[in-house]
């Protein structure tokens, strides 16, 4: 299945209820490091996303992402909110007025968001945040040899990068101000990033 | 969970609709975005000042919305930053054309927030400066952490900064006070017993009976060490030590000494530890000069108090003594 405006369009109706079907889980891992609302407040922002894109026609790929970070922006709040908005501004911008994406385009508009959400948030590998499952995805796209396979293979590799978190001691965000005492916790905004990827290879490569 | 409420999704909105109904006479009340601004705002000439963060702590911020102190206040959800277009709606909206302070507490999610709306306002021509509060002790300050929190500094901040705009200081006078004052305050807090979000519905940790937590935040977030509880007296000096280390606060230093309610914790007991409090500063040669006891940063019905310590001196104590005429805080006016 290619990656054009319809495709990107129920892979962010896929996400939506993804946050929604998983909304208590992320609550229950952002309260034992956080402050227990990272489920909520994306749940709530995709749901707004859902109904913005509905409410406009979207030109393309490219709209349709920047709708969706415009929504978040918006709604979410908390950390997640500018960084999940800059991620699809990102997005977005790169894949701008294509109609239909290849694999370097989705790739490179991939590296983009990656580099976007670490200007943002000023976050390194292994310090426990979303970058953990996003580094070993847009690295798995990078690698890939095709679309399909690469959403794949980048999904799996955002399931393992968000799963090693847990031993991690975190050095951003709320989480840090626990030390020691935040190892041995799975990061919330980690998880919620491998369902992004989960949600773009239901969509996009079955 | 046992709550006063209609629904947990709509307690912000609930919650404003009856800070409009109290005070709709000083205050006006926006729902789209969510802002609560003075309502003679925007003042022409003055300085404005907006701040906001997540709902949960009341009265901050929006009861400290008024004369000689906010000229606007974003409520976010309950515990989580406000968005970027809510606060450039409440800094249009007070803007009288000597620019806006932002005073934002150290947390990643208001520090992202309140960057993204700094560059919205840059970009209509309101010029932005932002003061950043960083107060608690509890956290070790590193590149290894988001940073120390901004805890009960900010009122004090809120109200010493509101009172040099309405003095006519200049922007960036207005921001090196606020600045001044987070520079020379000093905070750290204890929990009794964790609270509960609307949204969650089950406590943020578990304490046992004969437990605190030392070193907590104000959304809930666990401490930095639990321990058995001690007298009011122990306590006191279980968070005066660090206090008064950082800074350092020295022999002959004024201070105002503030001691703020987690929402939980009756006067009475808030008295009990004000008490502790005065006794250990006036040990330690602390010229004890203005206090403030009360439930003023609250984390929903959390039970603990927080301690701060602020260093004066003469423009400071002057900016404190200013009238005030706020929901929440009111004097000289």
């Amino acid at each position: 299945m290619a990656v054009d405006r319809d495709t990107t369009l129920a892979w962010m109706t896929s996400f939506a209820a993804s946050m929604e079907e998983h909304r208590e889980e992320l609550v229950q891992l952002d309260t034992a490091i956080g402050d227990g609302d990272h489920g909520t407040n994306m749940n709530r922002g995709m749901q707004k996303a859902v109904a913005q894109l509905a409410a406009a026609e979207q030109a393309d790929t490219g709209a349709v992402l920047k709708t969706v970070a415009m929504a978040l922006i918006s709604t979410v709040g908390g950390a997640a909110g500018p960084l999940y908005g800059t991620l699809f501004l990102q997005l977005g911008t790169v894949l701008a007025g294509l109609q239909e994406v290849d694999l370097p385009s989705y790739a490179a508009a991939w590296r983009r968001a990656l580099e976007g959400v670490q200007a943002r948030g000023k976050a390194q590998a292994q310090d426990k945040t979303m970058v953990d499952a996003l580094i070993p995805a847009v690295a798995a796209l990078e690698a890939a040899t095709d679309l399909e396979d690469g959403i794949r293979a980048a999904a799996e590799a955002a399931h393992q990068g968000a799963l090693a978190t847990t031993p991690l001691v975190a050095r951003k965000g709320r989480a840090s101000y626990l030390g020691e005492r935040s190892a041995g916790h799975q990061d919330p905004g980690a998880t919620s990033t491998y369902y992004l990827f989960k949600s773009a290879a239901e969509t996009f490569a079955h | 969970m046992k709550k006063l409420i209609n629904s947990p999704d709509s307690v912000v909105a609930d919650a404003l609709r009856g800070v409009e109904a109290a005070h709709g006479d000083r205050l006006r009340v926006t729902f789209d975005p969510f802002t609560v601004v003075r309502a003679d705002a925007p003042i022409s000439g003055k300085v404005g000042l907006i701040s906001g963060g997540g709902s949960g702590h009341e009265p901050m911020h929006g009861g400290y919305v008024g004369p000689g102190m906010l000229d606007a206040a974003c409520p976010g959800e309950v515990f989580t930053s406000p968005t970027p277009d809510q606060m450039l709606a409440a800094t249009k909206a007070v803007n009288g054309g000597a620019g806006v302070v932002h005073i934002v507490k150290n947390y990643t999610g208001d520090v992202l927030n309140f960057e993204m709306a700094a560059d919205l306002a840059k970009a209509e021509g309101i010029e932005v400066e932002t003061v950043l509060t960083n107060d608690d002790v509890a956290v070790e300050d590193s590149l290894y952490t988001a940073g120390r929190r901004g805890v009960g500094v900010t009122v004090l901040v809120e109200k010493i900064a509101g009172a040099a705009a309405a003095a006519g200081r200049n922007l960036q006078e207005v921001a090196e006070i606020g600045r001044r004052v987070n520079a020379n305050g000093r905070s750290m807090g204890v929990a009794l017993s964790a609270c509960t979000t609307p949204a969650s519905g089950r406590p943020s940790f578990e304490l046992g009976e004969d437990e605190v937590e030392i070193g907590i935040g104000i959304h809930g977030e666990p401490g930095r060490f639990r321990e058995p509880i001690g007298s009011a007296a122990q306590l006191a000096s279980r968070l005066m030590t660090p206090i008064l280390e950082d800074l350092p606060f020295r022999s002959g230093d004024r201070v105002l000494a503030f001691v703020n309610g987690m929402g939980g914790t009756p006067l009475i007991e808030l008295y009990v530890f004000y008490a502790e409090v005065a006794k250990l500063a006036a040990e330690h040669g602390l010229k004890l000069e203005r206090n403030l006891v009360g439930n003023y940063i609250t984390s929903l019905e959390m039970q603990g108090a927080s301690i701060t310590l602020l260093k004066l001196d003469d423009e400071l104590l002057r900016y404190w003594d200013a009238p005030v005429d706020t929901p929440a805080l009111r004097w000289g006016a």
